[in-house]
């Protein structure tokens, strides 16, 4: 890997695949985005034209002002943030028992969150659509919160262990040793430490929840409307607004892909940790 | 680990600590699965309450001798074995490139690494327009080089919807396998290929001998993760094609999505979901198993 390699072998055996791919990774964005600054109208003349002739934020204001698209991202907003704190909230001390002491029952309780997290989703959804109804919860915040929960813990669990056991257990004895209890040592030691695998697990959690359709589509119905849910919605009887439905995915795919490139590095070391290891 | 300091003898705080997690685990995971379990023994359709009941196995009779569910299950078997191939091969390839120096490398990973997090409602949306029978872009683009004379409706015909979906989803899920190959390929010690290399083998002795035995521990541990998320994805199935046209695109989790969903009927759905479960945990431990006995030799 150290030796130089002649410059025309190196583009035509690396940069031309590598080009390709990454066309094929960001091609669908690149035309999503084209779509989204082309009049209504121009998308479906006959002629076919990659560019438009005027680029227009028309269709960018018709989400905001026709259509309640402020209110689904606040939405959308407040589901993702919740279920991000208290799927930490709940975790972050779970983790750390599962990281720093030996019990009773330790490995199939950890074991067992990995296992949930392969549960296929139709194997809760309705018997929680059926809990929900009975208490009263059906199309609110609260209940997409709840069901996020069903796979943001197991998934949190196993991230923050495996953040937790990369931080040397010296840094727990030397905390103790200054007169720190064990749950001081977790709360002004560990967690400061552990907080950039903290706060990505937490992005990441924020991430699955904005992106979530499946429970929403069944949980919400008119009072709560997340952005996936008032994409689909936009899918008419006969007719898509292709213009609208293009500048809708653009905006709620911004946030996320720019919150993913803050924390894809620790989030690739959390995940492949195990598996690099194993 | 050893010996901890941080450990006494009858501690409770270890349990205190994991019991938030597991009390909330119980109370929206377990409970709810056997609740599942029990609906999938009974007839429970919604709107008719006055024939909730226990049925037993009338349910599995009926899935088994279910001409939809058959078809489901073997559409369920070509969407994860093709994608899981192809995920593989195109990530595969993605990490071994990236694992050259090259100029630009980490602005293409992170690229490349886009897919992986676009919503599925935004995926499937994307997709569905570029395969649009009037004015999609892949259509237009077949045209104008001459491939194609009349547009092809994609999503529209059965001969070729499964496979437009499956597309979608390679190009959603190839991304994961790249970065965790990628993260196997840099834990190789670069020794081992020196020593190949004074040994004098070749380039491709190298990577089958060196790279491919390194790496194996990564390529199962990732194609079991994303087996399990494939089977159960159905999202993007979902808002592409709906199942459609006919029942070409349906596999079980779209199928009991649907009997839930359209019909309402949850004895069924939920005797669907099980067997669902259940066919996936044989495939997890079967598979579990022989990579254990292959470490063994």
């Amino acid at each position: 890997m150290k030796r130089t390699h002649h410059p025309l072998r190196m583009a035509l055996g690396t940069y031309l695949p590598i080009l390709l791919i990454v066309l094929f990774a960001i091609g669908p964005y690149l035309w999503t985005f084209i779509s989204s600054i082309t009049p209504e109208t121009d998308l479906y003349r006959a002629e076919f034209r990659f560019f438009p002739e005027h680029p227009t934020g028309e269709n960018y204001t018709r989400l905001f002002t026709k259509l309640d698209f402020t209110s689904n991202i606040l939405d959308s907003l407040l589901v993702a943030l919740f279920t991000a704190l208290l799927g930490l909230g709940i975790t972050v001390p779970a983790s750390y028992s599962f990281s720093r002491f030996k019990f009773k029952g330790r490995n199939p309780l950890l074991m067992q969150f990995l296992i949930i997290n392969m549960f296929p989703i139709m194997l809760l959804i309705v018997p929680l659509f059926v809990m929900m109804r009975v208490v009263g919860i059906m199309d609110t915040h609260f209940a997409l919160i709840i069901a996020y929960s069903t796979f943001t813990i197991p998934f949190s669990t196993w991230m923050l262990t495996s953040f937790f056991n990369a931080i040397p257990i010296d840094l727990d004895k030397a905390a103790q040793i200054d007169g720190c209890s064990r749950i001081g040592a977790l709360v002004r030691i560990i967690i400061p430490v552990a907080m950039p695998g903290i706060v990505s697990t937490g992005i990441y959690i924020f991430i699955t929840a904005w992106n979530e359709y499946l429970y929403a589509a069944i949980l919400t119905s008119s009072k709560i409307r997340t952005i996936p849910i008032a994409l689909q919605n936009m899918i008419g009887e006969f007719r898509i607004e292709w213009g609208l439905l293009t500048a809708g995915g653009i905006i709620s795919a911004l946030p996320v892909i720019i919150l993913f490139f803050f924390i894809q590095k620790q989030l690739i070391t959390g995940m492949t940790a195990g598996a690099v290891k194993g | 680990m050893g010996q901890t300091p941080l450990r006494k003898k009858r501690d409770l705080l270890p349990y205190a600590l994991v019991t938030p997690a597991l009390a909330i685990t119980i109370a929206i995971i377990f409970l709810p699965m056997f609740q599942t379990i029990t609906y999938s023994f009974s007839q429970y359709i919604l709107y008719k309450p006055q024939e909730k009941g226990f049925i037993g196995f009338e349910n599995y009779k009926a899935a088994l001798s279910d001409p939809l569910f058959a078809s489901s299950l073997l559409h369920t078997f070509v969407w994860i074995v093709s994608i899981i191939v192809f995920q593989f091969l195109l990530g595969f390839t993605t990490a071994l490139l990236l694992n050259r120096r090259f100029a630009g490398r980490g602005i293409a990973r992170s690229l490349i690494l886009v897919p992986w997090v676009t919503p599925s409602v935004i995926t499937a949306l994307m997709w569905r327009w570029m395969y649009d029978g009037n004015h999609g872009l892949i259509n237009q683009l077949l045209a104008k080089f001459g491939l194609i004379k009349e547009f092809i409706p994609f999503l529209a015909q059965t001969s070729t919807a499964m496979g437009s979906i499956i597309v979608a989803l390679i190009w959603q899920g190839f991304p994961f396998f790249a970065i965790m190959l990628l993260a196997g390929l840099q834990a190789i010690p670069d020794e081992l290929y020196e020593a190949a290399e004074i040994d004098g083998a070749t380039k491709s002795q190298r990577f089958f001998n060196v790279t491919i035995p390194m790496l194996k521990p990564v390529i199962l541990t990732t194609i079991l993760l994303r087996t399990i998320w494939v089977a159960n994805s159905l999202d993007i199935i979902l808002i592409m094609t709906g199942g459609g046209p006919g029942y070409s695109t349906y596999t079980l989790p779209v199928y009991s999505y649907i009997k839930a969903y359209k019909g309402m009927d949850f004895g069924y759905s939920s005797t669907i979901a099980v067997l669902l479960t259940i066919l996936l945990m044989i495939i997890v431990t079967g598979y579990v198993r022989n990579i254990l006995k292959s470490q063994e030799d």
